[in-house]
């Protein structure tokens, strides 16, 4: 009796611990977001008298304005909005052609197998692991030759040529397991290539497709190399125009602006994640969990 | 079988191949061809644009006789040895936690997970000012009486790099985490029942029994974090631009300054071929062995 007593106990003991153990961890990660809203909310003399962690005394959104769009990124004083609009030019488009194309290539990788297929699919998987050190020379050239350098339009290309990569990889594991005979039927029934993808391959794929798109919109958004290297001055995607933000050495350093800025730049992604954080998850394994 | 059946089975043979077709062309071109011409113009004479004059293994020599090299090179060695242990470690340690039957198991996951929806530059940024040393961490330490208290690793040389690891932790032990638990979720609750009936002790039976189950997992964390640490570059743009002086250069950022700042462009190339050969080097084996398992499964 007493035995099993002190067993529970200790049991109960443990679990205390567990949370106890999950919960720190908990705080501890989620201090930096916390650390930025305050920042980004006080006034810049509160801050620099030592208030770090603290709520804000005086509660402004000063900051917020000014780093939407009085904020400096260079010699312009645009704030944040123009980067803000070229990042959502850029990934828009760069998201809906990657997705695409890489629905197409997953259906004919698992449902119209030919001879070297899968080398095919070898081929483009080393491509989402692919070090862009080792392509941005040559694409920098590239994009020069094609009249894109510095352009929107030429992210746009370069986000969507290595998204096929991440895509095809994520509808092609995912079309495996849907059974053959699905399309077999569909083709003693008659219906050709294009009509088999439209009609019976899509209508069951929206969960990838949400993959897809989620993912491919977290990366190209949070995409700052390819972002600093091709382009330049107003066409930067916001991830460039935050960090020249935050790099500006001149006057007082204001703090509330960058944390405001940076905020800015990270409410796209995070409201996807919260809103959308099961398909996001599922995106992040897929490189590691075979289909 | 008709003309027309026999047609069409022609055409649905070719068609997908078809289809298929320009996203190998895109694919070889920017990947494959791509990294060819990189290859070339490391064995150039390259500085401000591209000249195609062989110079062989000259600026692979430069390279290696650059300080700034070996700086990148041993920070990119401590960097990815903590960032992988220390990631990897409390990954693992979260996702056993999460697995005894947690009531709010999806709010901490989400918690925990949220970093890696943000991006490189907004996490340095954030961590640039929690370890300001004048207004951060170190003044709401001193300020509750540890007066001697010092967190100032991120204008200090010697300790620098070790603030990207502090970030590159935050942001990716979530992921981590995420595999871990998906690994955990697919092991068989009836080893363990029998495993307790048999009277082993719960930290036992993960020691000996679910952490050795967990090792596909473990390989595809240690592999994608080590791609993740080899090519970090915007964390270390953000958080300490390579500073101070070049404390905290990588051979990413390394890569960049030498080709589009200090008019390098050969040795940038060559330091690009680098990184690309330490990544295929681990790459290659695990897509390798992860296809073929696919094949028998």
């Amino acid at each position: 009796m007493a035995e099993a007593l002190s067993r529970s106990g200790k049991a109960r003991l443990g679990r205390m611990v567990v949370y106890g153990c999950l919960i720190v961890v908990a705080l501890v990660y989620l201090m930096p977001l916390w650390v930025m809203v305050v920042t980004s909310l006080k006034p810049l003399d509160e801050i620099y008298s030592g208030s770090f962690i603290g709520l804000p005394k005086v509660l402004t959104f000063d900051a917020w304005r000014a780093a939407w769009s009085e904020a400096c990124i260079g010699t312009e004083c645009t704030g944040l909005k123009p980067y803000f609009v070229n990042s959502l030019l850029m990934v828009i488009p760069a998201v809906v052609l990657s997705t695409g194309i890489g629905a197409i290539n997953g259906y004919i990788l698992t449902k119209w197998k030919f001879p070297g297929a899968n080398f095919v699919f070898g081929l483009l998987l080393f491509g989402c692991f692919l070090p862009y050190q080792a392509i941005l020379i040559p694409m920098a050239r590239t994009l020069g030759l094609l009249g894109l350098a510095g352009s929107i339009p030429g992210l746009v290309a370069v986000h969507a040529s290595y998204g096929i990569c991440f895509t095809t990889l994520f509808f092609r594991n995912y079309f495996v397991s849907l059974p053959d005979e699905l399309t077999k039927a569909a083709m003693v029934d008659g219906a050709g290539f294009f009509r088999i993808f439209w009609s019976v391959i899509l209508p069951t794929s929206i969960p990838i497709i949400v993959v897809s798109c989620i993912w491919q919109f977290t990366q190209i958004w949070n995409d700052f190399l390819f972002g600093v290297s091709f382009t330049s001055g107003s066409n930067s995607p916001i991830t460039v125009a935050l960090n020249n933000i935050v790099n500006v050495t001149t006057g007082r350093k204001q703090y509330n602006v960058d944390m405001a800025a940076a905020m800015i730049a990270a409410i796209p992604t995070l409201v996807v994640y919260i809103v959308a954080g099961r398909y996001f998850v599922r995106g992040l394994t897929a490189g590691a969990v075979k289909g | 079988m008709s003309a027309s059946t026999h047609m069409s089975s022609r055409l649905a043979g070719w068609l997908p191949r078809l289809v298929v077709a320009p996203s190998l062309l895109i694919v070889i071109v920017t990947v494959y061809l791509f990294i060819l011409w990189t290859g070339v113009i490391s064995v150039t004479s390259s500085k401000f644009v591209p000249t195609y004059d062989f110079v062989g293994l000259d600026q692979y020599v430069r390279l290696w006789a650059t300080p700034r090299w070996h700086t990148a090179v041993a920070n990119l060695f401590i960097f990815s040895v903590l960032f992988l242990a220390l990631s990897t470690g409390l990954g693992l340690l979260l996702a056993i936690l999460l697995d005894q039957n947690i009531r709010v198991e999806g709010a901490l996951r989400a918690i925990y997970l949220y970093p890696m929806a943000l991006s490189f530059i907004v996490t340095g940024t954030a961590w640039k000012w929690i370890m300001n040393p004048g207004l951060g961490i170190q003044k709401v330490v001193t300020d509750l009486g540890w007066t001697t208290f010092r967190f100032d690793w991120i204008t200090d040389p010697q300790m620098a790099i070790y603030t990207v690891v502090v970030a590159g932790v935050w942001q990716s032990s979530g992921f981590a985490m995420a595999i871990f638990l998906a690994g955990l979720r697919g092991i068989d609750n009836s080893v363990i029942k029998a495993a307790q009936i048999e009277g082993a002790s719960l930290p036992l039976i993960y020691r000996q029994i679910i952490i050795p189950m967990l090792r596909p997992a473990m390989l595809s964390v240690i592999v994608l974090l080590s791609y993740i640490a080899i090519k970090s570059f915007d964390l270390v743009l953000a958080l300490t631009n390579g500073g101070p002086g070049t404390a905290t250069e990588l051979p990413s950022t390394f890569m960049f300054s030498a080709t589009f700042r200090r008019n390098q462009m050969g040795v940038g190339a060559a330091s690009a071929m680098m990184m690309l050969m330490t990544v295929a080097a681990i790459i290659i084996p695990y897509l390798y062995s992860e296809l073929r398992e696919q094949k028998n499964g």
